[in-house]
């Protein structure tokens, strides 16, 4: 690897204590993001996609916590960190959407006043009087509107979220998160609300800003077309783990866990019309009580014996692994 | 029941001049204490046949009035406007004993499996609803209809006397199928019943839909928002825009060669899995859906369409056929 | 499909895990004791109650109770200015209070569901003419309203219940329209209508079962309010007449004693304020456990 990652997760572990007991949302996850990159995170719902990046932003809150593991952001250990430099950092070198506009946006303030929090609680950069701070602010809102797409932006910083379409709702979002020139986004399902229209329109937002801004994007989803779009690389999970980590154009063109084959074979496709869609059996296994091993191998069609035992990520050629036994580097 | 003229295959559905508003106009009180309420034109003068066998697929973004049209279809809701014939029956025709006897023929499958299964009632209870309502079967007979039922739905008898809360999202869908299937329909409308589920688990639903089609079969309307998943399932296409049917035709006819400048967007907007990073960027659409509310005059569409002209703004343009069975609501096809 | 560990739950229906939910807050149990307690003593007052509590004894004027200077142990809780026994009279008491405050809420709650459940599902003119028959009976003060509703009819268990249940009414009514309104727009509703149900089957099978929760809390809550109003009915001498045991006249009986005789209002108050607070408690432990939302 090249130039040393902006951030890197290794062996996180994120519990939550439950009704039904101890469920482990996040078991050994790691992953990195490279400066400039943007990283594909694939999965179902509850495979502790977001879990993992509410961890990376401190957002995790009882009964969740993180377990075990290390978080190193910009050569800052992120799991030891107290709060109060949390706060530091969060919105100033790393920012998140989610996936909720309507709800993650206040509504009692307008779009201007949720802009200006984040500068002026963050940008050492402004100086002079509280009036001339708060100036600074605004034009720097502003700005952030343009810089997002808004039409006539100057007219609409006084508004309220309410007064905005969702699609418009989620570029505001972005122009909060990106309003100190944040060095990673993290995008929780940014699209996944919109129309396929607007989806279209935020996505190529997103991905000419990261060019435009030089800042690393960690786009979470479980529409592995959107990844094949926009993201360089790939990190499929599955029931808590990460599965397979490849570059996106190989782990698409050649997926080597049974899981992401069954995942691409499960999506249907406007090239290949008639193609039956092949779907993966059963369900994702409760993680109040995981079976040891594979948590792939009851819904896995190449399931062996050892697959019961602890399986590790596999390197293979090509910066790429895969946690599965069977995989090349395996045998 | 006289027919004036035989088309063709006759169709099982004919939606002509479907409209349904929803107006929450409060008249002299409303606008005095200024709360004047709106007119949502939700579904405009839709025509549409849907043939005995076939699934057509309705694509559209939220709020065009799909998942309407879907209901007044069936008459779930009544239409302002328009008649619906089924197998030859005008609908509005009806009265209300004969339209619950209808209702036999005519189902729908919703959206949401958390929503459309009511939270109080046991897996067994919720599949024996139907028959009881329709007095069609009681003891042993029923018990087994609805075990036969819950097997062809993939799911078993271990679950009968279990609640929704303890199924997954993909289960409680099977049951929700399960559930409109009970009384043998006809016709189904299928409201985005994948659009909630995970990709796996979709590619699973909309199998055991195909399936069911042809075991029983059976003719569907199938509402979704994604262009993928309507490609899959679908016979024929037909592509809403605020409330109109801006061009139905046959499957690879409407996705190989659309004409309209909406679907040519829309099929431009969906992400491809084959897409590279950075690749090419596609013509893609400015501008956001305008409000039913306030729809644009002459064609809806013309403030965001790229290639629109100034008749565009003036005049809604009429129906032109592109090939048999390939229509298009565009001042630009001849 | 696989064997799941979340299908291996045993199968309980969701007011069993509602009971469930309820019982685990040793508050809420404990209150819902107390209530039972006072239902019980209620129902058995012939029994527990140690004298007859119409009997005067005028040699036993204002005794004070039996831990102060001049009390006698059979007489717990003194006596009042006609040397009744006020721990037989609270137990009596304690049955017109109870009543009164089931009955009206019993009546209450069936014509407020009714109305509500109509009001809410068929809207049109049937929802226009019960909502402006709420307004206008929200408008006029409860109290007040129960007076002239009284001193038009006379006193009397069944005119107190009446003239409490006239109004009562509307609060279920206006709980059952809001949450029939947002139930009928659910995917559930509309599957039984495509089912071919009727709209007294969604009502009834449907709808009802869903919201019961809410009207539940609501009427407990109310059955406290009721019992504080049936109290001050009886304070004002327009409750349940003499000799008959009622809370709220004990507590006006005693009035003209309180720096003498302060036990002859003080328990009977204090017996209002025990069941009253048990209640609400009770309420709102049925909240929280009928809201999955606020279940850990």
């Amino acid at each position: 690897m090249s130039a040393p990652p902006i951030l890197s997760v290794r062996g996180l572990r994120t519990t939550f204590a439950t009704r039904h007991g101890m469920v482990t949302a996040v078991d050994g996850v790691d992953l990195e993001v490279l400066p400039g990159e943007c990283l594909g995170v694939v999965g179902e719902s509850g495979c502790g996609k977001s879990v993992t990046f509410a961890s990376v932003m401190g957002l995790v809150k009882p009964p969740g916590r993180i377990a075990g593991g290390s978080i190193r952001f910009l050569d800052q250990e992120l799991t030891t960190l107290d709060e109060a430099r949390f706060r530091a950092l969060r919105g100033r070198d790393m920012a998140m959407t989610m996936q909720d506009a309507l709800t993650a946006l206040n509504p009692a303030y307008t779009v201007a006043d949720q802009i200006m929090e984040v500068v002026l609680e963050h940008d050492a950069s402004l100086d002079g009087s509280a009036r001339q701070r708060r100036a600074q602010a605004r034009a720097r809102a502003l700005e952030m509107m343009d810089l997002v797409g808004i039409p006539s932006a100057a007219k609409r910083l006084d508004d309220y979220p309410h007064q905005f379409s969702g699609g418009m709702r989620q570029r505001i979002m972005i122009a909060i998160a990106l309003a100190c020139r944040p060095r990673l986004l993290i995008a929780d399902e940014p699209t996944t609300a919109l129309d396929v229209t607007i989806q279209a329109q935020v996505l190529d937002l997103i991905s000419t800003l990261r060019t435009e801004l030089g800042m690393s994007v960690v786009l979470i989803t479980h529409d592995l077309a959107v990844v094949a779009e926009h993201c360089d690389r790939v990190v499929v999970m599955y029931a808590g783990q990460v599965v397979e980590t490849a570059p996106t154009r190989a782990l698409i063109d050649a997926p080597e866990h049974p899981y992401t084959r069954g995942l691409l074979a499960s999506i249907p496709r406007l090239s290949a019309l008639d193609a039956p869609l092949d779907p993966i059996d059963g369900r994702v296994p409760d993680l109040v009580d995981l079976p040891p091993g594979c948590r792939f191998r009851e819904r896995c069609t190449v399931a062996e014996a050892r697959c019961t035992s602890e399986v590790p990520m596999v390197p293979l050629a090509g910066e790429r692994a895969v946690r599965c036994v069977l995989a090349e580097g395996g045998r | 029941m006289s027919t004036s003229a035989i088309t063709a295959a006759p169709a099982l559905v004919e939606m002509r001049g479907l409209t349904r508003h929803y107006d929450s106009r409060r008249g002299l009180w409303g606008r005095l204490t200024g709360n004047p309420g709106v007119l949502v034109q939700a579904v405009n003068g839709v025509d549409l046949d849907i043939r005995r066998g076939e699934t057509v697929g309705l694509i559209g973004e939220s709020g065009c009035g799909k998942s309407t049209l879907g209901r007044v279809a069936i008459r779930l809701h009544e239409p302002t406007a328009g008649s619906v014939r089924f197998d030859g029956t005008d609908l509005a025709t009806l009265s209300p004993l004969e339209l619950k006897r209808l209702r036999r023929r005519l189902q729908i499958i919703f959206q949401d499996p958390y929503a459309s299964l009511n939270p109080r009632k046991s897996v067994l209870e919720l599949l024996a609803t139907p028959l009881r309502l329709h007095a069609l079967a009681s003891g042993p007979e029923l018990a087994d209809r609805v075990g036969a039922m819950l097997q062809a739905v993939g799911l078993g008898p271990e679950h009968l006397r279990r609640y929704p809360h303890q199924f997954s999202g993909g289960q409680r869908q099977r049951i929700g199928i399960a559930r409109a299937l009970m009384l043998e329909p006809d016709f189904v409308v299928c409201d985005e019943p994948v659009s909630a589920l995970d990709v796996s688990v979709q590619a699973q639903i909309i199998g055991l839909l195909g399936r069911l089609k042809r075991e029983l079969g059976l003719t569907y309307l199938f509402i979704s928002h994604d262009i993928a998943v309507i490609g899959h399932v679908s016979d024929r296409i037909a592509v809403m825009y605020l409330g109109e049917i801006v061009e139905e035709g046959p499957r690879d006819a409407v996705l190989g060669d659309p004409r309209h400048p909406y679907t040519q967007s829309l099929l431009a907007s969906v992400p491809r899995i084959e897409g590279t990073p950075g690749g090419a960027r596609r013509q893609r659409l400015q501008g956001d859906l305008p409000s039913p509310v306030a729809p644009p005059p002459g064609c809806k569409f013309h403030p965001r369409c790229p290639v629109a002209v100034a008749r565009c703004a003036r005049e809604a343009p009429a129906t032109t056929a592109v090939r048999p069975g390939h229509r298009v609501r565009c001042h630009l096809v001849t | 499909m696989s064997a799941v560990p979340a299908a291996a739950r045993p199968a309980r229906s969701p007011v069993l895990e509602n009971l469930a939910a309820f019982a685990a807050s040793k508050l809420s149990l404990t209150c819902a004791v107390l209530v039972l307690g006072c239902v019980v003593l209620a129902i058995a007052a012939p029994l527990v109650a140690p004298h007859d509590p119409n009997e005067a004894d005028l040699f036993r004027r204002l005794q004070p109770p039996a831990w102060m200077e001049g009390g006698e142990i059979a007489y717990l809780l003194g006596c009042d200015a006609l040397g009744r026994d006020i721990a037989s009279r609270i137990i009596y008491g304690a049955r017109i209070s109870i009543f009164i405050g089931a009955a009206v809420i019993l009546v209450a709650t069936t014509i407020g569901v009714l109305a509500g459940l109509a009001a809410g599902y068929l809207r049109g003119w049937v929802d226009v003419a019960i909502s402006r028959l709420v307004d206008i009976l929200l408008g006029f003060p409860y109290l007040i309203f129960a007076i002239a509703l009284i001193a038009m009819t006379g006193p009397g268990l069944q005119n107190i219940i009446l003239a409490l249940a006239y109004k009562e009414w509307v609060i279920p009514c206006r709980v059952v329209r809001g949450e029939t309104l947002a139930a009928r727009e659910l995917e559930y509703v509309e599957a039984a209508r495509a089912l071919g149900g009727s709209s007294r089957y969604i009502m009834w099978r449907e709808i009802l079962p869903n919201i019961l929760s809410p009207v539940i809390v609501v009427s407990t809550v109310r059955m406290a309010h009721v019992i504080i109003l049936e109290a001050s009915l009886s304070f004002l001498g327009l409750g349940v007449q003499p000799p008959t045991a009622s809370w709220g006249s004990m507590v006006a009986d005693g009035r003209a004693f309180m720096l003498d005789a302060w036990w002859v209002s003080t328990f009977p108050g204090l017996a209002i304020l025990v069941l009253v607070l048990s209640i609400n408690v009770v309420s709102q432990g049925l909240r929280d456990a009928f809201d999955p939302r606020m279940r850990r």
